[in-house]
């Protein structure tokens, strides 16, 4: 088993070892200056130097994902099981929430700041954003698409809405539902990241931004790797509440 | 014997795109409780919306059915139901599933499990009642399904081609099965009433004491066969001159080919 995962990892695990090598070479072979392209041994040092709060910044941001995340996913399991649960209400937030979504979420984060000032807030909101329309849609189409003859076997019944929601329609969303958190966990770290850009005074997004324009590029670089390895700590999670939570769908999805 | 279903000129018309469309016109029909009745008919000759109109699961626009007594307006739990599919909840264990019918039913799930593990050790499951439905073969899911139907001991079961998605073989194994089945849970009123849906002549022949020759668009009783072929029946049932020629009867009715032409072939297979 732990044989058979260690050559599962492998090839991966070479590649990208192989491509910190190229980059290392590339950087010292053409003698790049450090402010375009630092050197991974660079980017490692910034990692860790002391000239910075790391911490601090990376709880900030971390925060920011999370609260992002947590919006979008409760947020989009209410409103989606709203709209499966009423026909009327489903014919009147559908085409709102279509609307919603085409809007170009970036350009909305000045607005936010203007009305939720400075903060973790208002970029945790761009992040549910950008991040609640799949879980939505996923989970009103896991509540719905549902054989008929399962159904009929709840009407010959006369059980009553919530108990045929209860027992059926809603474990038959999970699977649904968590695909489509993967892709909300990545939407949050994006929205959180935006948001720091727009205005703020502290996270990882404020490290990229001033670190620019001192022209500190490995520090910028030192910012992009925490922002990864949050990204996919919380994808991480959304995987694992997966594999929990919905066992009988593993291998159905991707 | 006394009538547990008795339909009286029931007709159904459904609204589509293109207009309305007439799935049932004057279905008479009444079935003596105990009786296992099959619905043969092309596709599209509604039998399948006379199971549910059965059910109350979907509405009649004309006529009257009436089920142990009492009209149908609404879907009765007096009835299982097995669908083509097995339709089991890919999530539960095999027990869970069984026991499905109580929990939808507001019943304590915990009093029928009893109950549940006998259904399926009727059926040779008992060792796959911890098992998910993915792990069990198409008949095996099928079998779970008949005993889900069971479960809370219906005078009535409503088969919507069970056996459709079989294989050859493993359908006529359920044939003998469902039979076995049929004789072995009667219960205190005797045995279970069967309204039994299907595509094939001779699965129609082998279970049923009576089949109902559907013609379709709109469905319509066609002609109702009686079939007096002795019980308990077996793989040599298939084998009778009689099994041959009540077949060919339905395949005369269904094809609308006269039975003249058929003298030839009937003396072949005497």
């Amino acid at each position: 088993m732990i044989k058979r995962k260690f050559f599962e990892w492998l090839p991966a695990s070479l590649m990208f070892l192989g491509l910190l090598v190229l980059w290392q070479l590339a950087v010292s072979g053409l003698g790049l200056r450090e402010y375009i392209l630092p050197s991974p041994a660079a980017v490692a040092h910034a990692l860790f130097s002391s000239e910075i709060n790391w911490t601090g910044h990376i709880i900030v941001t971390g925060t920011a994902i999370l609260g992002a995340f947590l919006i979008a996913a409760i947020g989009g399991i209410a409103l989606g099981t709203l709209t499966a649960w009423s026909t009327v209400m489903g014919r009147a937030l559908m085409p709102f929430l279509v609307f919603v979504n085409t809007l170009p979420k970036v350009a909305v984060a000045p607005l936010f700041l203007l009305w939720f000032g400075y903060g973790i807030f208002p970029n945790m909101l761009i992040g549910a954003l950008i991040g609640f329309f799949p879980v939505v849609i996923n989970t009103a189409v896991g509540l719905t698409q549902i054989d008929e003859d399962m159904l009929d076997l709840g009407r010959v019944f006369n059980a009553p809405k919530w108990k045929v929601f209860a027992k059926i329609r809603i474990p038959n969303a999970y699977p649904y539902i968590l695909s489509a958190l993967k892709v909300t966990a990545t939407a949050a770290v994006v929205g959180a990241i935006v948001g720091e850009f727009v205005a703020s005074q502290s996270g990882l997004g404020y490290v990229i931004i001033t670190s620019q324009s001192s022209l500190n590029t490995p520090l910028a670089f030192g910012a992009l790797v925490w922002i990864s390895i949050l990204g996919l700590a919380l994808y991480g999670a959304v995987a694992v509440l997966s594999r929990v939570l919905a066992p009988w769908a593993e291998g159905q999805e991707n | 014997m006394k009538n547990i279903i008795e339909l009286d000129q029931v007709g159904m018309v459904y609204e589509t795109g293109s207009g309305p469309v007439e799935a049932l016109r004057d279905i008479n029909l009444a079935v003596g409780e105990g009786e296992f009745i099959s619905l043969v008919g092309p596709s599209g000759c509604g039998k399948s919306t006379l199971l549910r109109v059965v059910a109350g699961l979907r509405p009649m626009t004309s006529g009257s059915v009436i089920v142990g007594g009492v009209p149908v307006t609404k879907p009765i739990p007096k009835v299982g139901m097995v669908f083509q599919a097995a339709v089991l909840l890919k999530w539960r264990s095999i027990l869970d599933n069984v026991l499905l019918p109580a929990e939808l039913a507001g019943l304590n799930a915990r009093d029928y499990r009893t109950r549940a593990h006998e259904l399926l050790e009727l059926v040779g499951l008992s060792d796959f009642s911890g098992k998910r439905p993915n792990e069990l073969s198409g008949g095996m899911q099928q079998r779970v399904a008949l005993c889900r139907a069971l479960l809370l001991d219906p005078p009535l079961l409503l088969m919507d081609e069970p056996f459709g998605a079989l294989d050859a073989m493993t359908r006529d194994d359920m044939n003998l099965e469902l039979l076995r089945v049929w004789g072995e849970t009667g219960g205190s009123e005797g045995r279970k009433t069967i309204l039994f849906v299907t595509h094939s002549i001779p699965e129609a022949v082998f279970l049923s004491d009576r089949v109902v020759v559907m013609s379709p668009r709109p469905g319509r009783v066609a002609e109702v066969l009686d079939i007096n072929l002795p019980r308990p029946r077996s793989v040599e049932t298939r084998a009778s001159a009689e099994f041959g020629k009540y077949s060919l009867d339905i395949y005369d009715l269904l094809t609308g080919r006269q039975s003249g032409e058929s003298g030839s072939a009937l003396q072949g297979l005497g």
